[in-house]
């Protein structure tokens, strides 16, 4: 029996009157790479981020580990320390050097020794290619490096799951390949559980156990992931999935 | 004695002769802001010209402004037009002339600056619409730039208006100019009358800066998303 | 123009020059301390204190110098209140200076960008930590154009002193003007003082702020 670590229940999101996530259902297991996909504005972005409570939400329930999470500031403050998140735009704080952004969390939230996190942090550089640049600012970096250290500082948390939000959106063609390299190897080698929006198609396919497709905020199709792009069961989703190639 | 100081404000004609006074520094902030804000938007205008000495010039006269306090800028019209040019103006349009050439100076900064921020895009997709200098001057850029510059203009507006307290240093007739009058004649019937007429004069300020300042911030968030 | 008219006055406008650097110093130093506890008390929403710090900032920042001055020199010492009109100057340029420079780092506060927010939050931190680690750094690093531009402004307005009869530059100048007419000179010898504390000042500033801008953004 496979753990499970998150569970969404019944969510639905306002803002004001308009209600952009209807009726969300669905679970993620240990080790399983889930990826959201769908048109702009169908609500991917906001559902992912509604999971570490960066948006609040009316009702509904998630679970996390079983236990369902009070949607209070404080338990989501804790909950992010298990839940680590990459974003589109990096977020590198651009006061701080590489290993200072990486290590900030760690040290003084988490109050590990920050020897032990430094030697971390360097691995985590090497694996990533970047250890040359531990010194370096934000300022320095191009946006495909930045989105790596970006993230090294979410995995030196020691995240139980991974949150990635159209993280190579930004970045020029020839940069994505190594932030999705990196993804990949965390899948394959790590097994790291995570939830991912993304519109790399083929990246997609290549690693998602299970697709949830979205629209108008809610999901309409939950299939797993080869058989979502070779047979996809609704209509739209075959729409979608022309409308992707060219 | 002390809870009665307030009836010092209603003493005869006090309360008009404030009032009087306040209605004086209203105009000349009034006059002075419509004037400067004429004469900086064609500055403004000539600032994002090409000629260099025409912008070196107008740099200078913004920087003497950045530099000279206002008060001391009161007194060199007031001083200098008289005994140098022998114009024997009353107090009252000295003011304005430095309040005008202030407000102008400012102003062409907040224009130059507005219009230099609409997009090079925009600039070119008029001109690659065939509009001309000025059409593009009237229908692309000034639209764009008023629309930025509002809340500049406002704050402005207020600086101003709080600048006018000094006009008693000129000798003008202005509110807090009669208050001093009002305190000093009734100074033996009414000890605490500073207190009430000076806190009067202070509500009065602020009752017409404070919306002002309030529209300018409520027009700047607005702005920003 | 004459020279000797100047040179003679000179040693009455040093004084002045001293008195005004100082009056400054102290305002500018005491206006930013005022603006710190202020924005931090209003970024935190402390209970009761923040709405009182709400209200000083807009009343002092709505109402002119001079008249905060009179209030100081004038109506306090009725209420028994009376000090010199030295410290009522640097307690009104507190006054006034507090409210703006509080506004200024206000404002650095708010424009760090709502994405550096959900970045830190990512990484777990607390409110109190966010602020720490995330806002104050880039906000104070985004409120130095406003800093800046509120130091020249208090420089400029202690020449409001004047009419508490506080003998810094402008008052050394009117009385002069007043005891020998010679008008000309003195507001020449004026503008230049002022010239020579305000353009140093202004190049300093702005080196400071591109400075602290690329310290902290590197653009």
């Amino acid at each position: 029996m496979a753990e499970e670590i998150l569970k969404v229940e019944h969510l639905n999101k306002f803002y004001g009157d308009w209600q952009a996530l209807h009726d969300i259902n669905f679970s993620i297991n240990k080790g399983e790479v889930v990826t959201l996909l769908g048109p702009s504005g169908s609500g991917k972005s906001t559902l992912i981020r509604t999971l570490n409570g960066l948006e609040p939400f009316k009702d509904g329930r998630i679970y996390f580990h079983g236990k369902q999470v009070d949607p209070n500031p404080k338990t989501w403050q804790d909950l992010r320390q298990k839940i680590g998140m990459v974003f589109q735009s990096y977020d590198l704080f651009p006061n701080l050097t590489v290993l200072d952004n990486i290590l900030l969390a760690p040290v003084k939230v988490q109050g590990r020794d920050k020897a032990a996190v430094q030697k971390e942090a360097l691995e985590l550089l090497d694996r990533v290619e970047l250890r040359n640049h531990a010194d370096a600012y934000p300022r320095e970096l191009s946006g495909g490096q930045k989105q790596r250290i970006a993230i090294v500082r979410a995995l030196a948390m020691h995240p139980e799951l991974m949150l990635f939000d159209e993280v190579t959106a930004s970045l020029d063609p020839e940069m994505v390949r190594g932030v999705l390299k990196i993804i990949k190897e965390l899948s394959d080698q790590d097994h790291m559980t995570m939830i991912i929006v993304t519109h790399e198609m083929n990246f997609a396919a290549k690693i998602a156990d299970q697709v949830l497709f979205l629209e108008n905020g809610r999901i309409l199709e939950e299939t797993p992931g080869q058989q979502f792009f070779d047979h996809p069961q609704t209509d739209r989703a075959t729409e979608f999935l022309n409308s992707m190639d060219f | 004695m002390a809870h009665s100081g307030i009836n010092v404000l209603f003493e005869g004609t006090n309360f008009l002769r404030l009032m009087g006074g306040l209605w004086t520094a209203i105009w000349i902030a009034g006059l002075s802001l419509i004037l400067g804000l004429a004469l900086g938007t064609i500055l403004g205008m000539f600032r994002t010209m090409k000629s260099r000495i025409i912008r070196f010039i107008l740099r200078l006269y913004l920087e003497f402004f950045r530099i000279v306090p206002t008060v001391v800028l009161l007194f060199l019209v007031y001083y200098i037009l008289p005994r140098q040019f022998n114009v024997n103006w009353p107090a009252t349009w000295m003011a304005v002339l430095a309040f005008t050439l202030w407000v102008a100076a400012e102003f062409s900064d907040i224009v130059r600056g507005a219009l230099e921020s609409v997009p090079e895009h925009q600039r070119e997709s008029g001109l690659a619409l065939g509009l001309n200098q000025w059409q593009l001057f009237r229908y692309v850029l000034l639209p764009q730039a008023l629309r930025l510059e509002l809340p500049a203009t406002i704050n402005l507006a207020t600086r101003v208006i709080k600048t006018t307290s000094l006009l008693l240093m000129i000798s003008i007739m202005d509110v807090i100019n009669v208050g001093q009058q009002i305190i000093e004649a009734n100074n033996q019937t009414y000890p605490t009358g500073v207190f009430w007429v000076y806190g009067l004069i202070f509500i009065l300020y602020f009752i017409i800066d404070y919306p002002l300042s309030k529209w300018a911030k409520h027009l700047t968030a607005k702005q920003q998303y | 123009m004459s020279w000797t008219v100047i040179q003679q006055s000179l040693p009455n406008f040093i004084q002045g020059f001293k008195l005004t650097l100082w009056l400054s110093l102290v305002g500018i130093i005491g206006a930013i301390i005022v603006g710190i506890i202020a924005s931090l008390v209003q970024y935190f929403r402390v209970p009761v204190l923040s709405r009182f710090f709400d209200i000083y900032v807009e009343v002092a920042r709505n109402t002119p110098l001079l008249i905060q001055l009179f209030f100081l020199y004038y109506a306090f010492p009725v209420l028994g209140w009376k000090m010199s009109a030295e410290t009522c100057g640097i307690v009104g340029l507190i006054f006034l200076g507090g409210a703006y420079m509080a506004e200024g780092f206000t404002g650095g506060f708010n424009g760090v960008s709502k994405s550096q927010l959900d970045g830190g939050r990512a990484l777990g931190m607390s409110n109190l930590q966010l602020a720490r680690y995330v806002v104050f750094p880039q906000g104070f690093a985004l409120s130095m154009p406003a800093l800046a531009a509120n130091v020249i402004f208090l420089v400029k307005e202690t020449s409001i002193f004047s009419v508490i009869a506080i003998p810094e530059l402008t008052n050394t100048a009117l009385d002069l003007i007043g005891m020998y007419y010679q008008s000309n000179e003195y507001l020449f010898v004026l503008v230049v003082a002022y010239a020579i504390i305000l353009i140093p000042l202004i190049l300093i500033l702005n080196w400071l702020e591109r400075r602290v801008r690329y310290g902290t953004f590197g653009n």
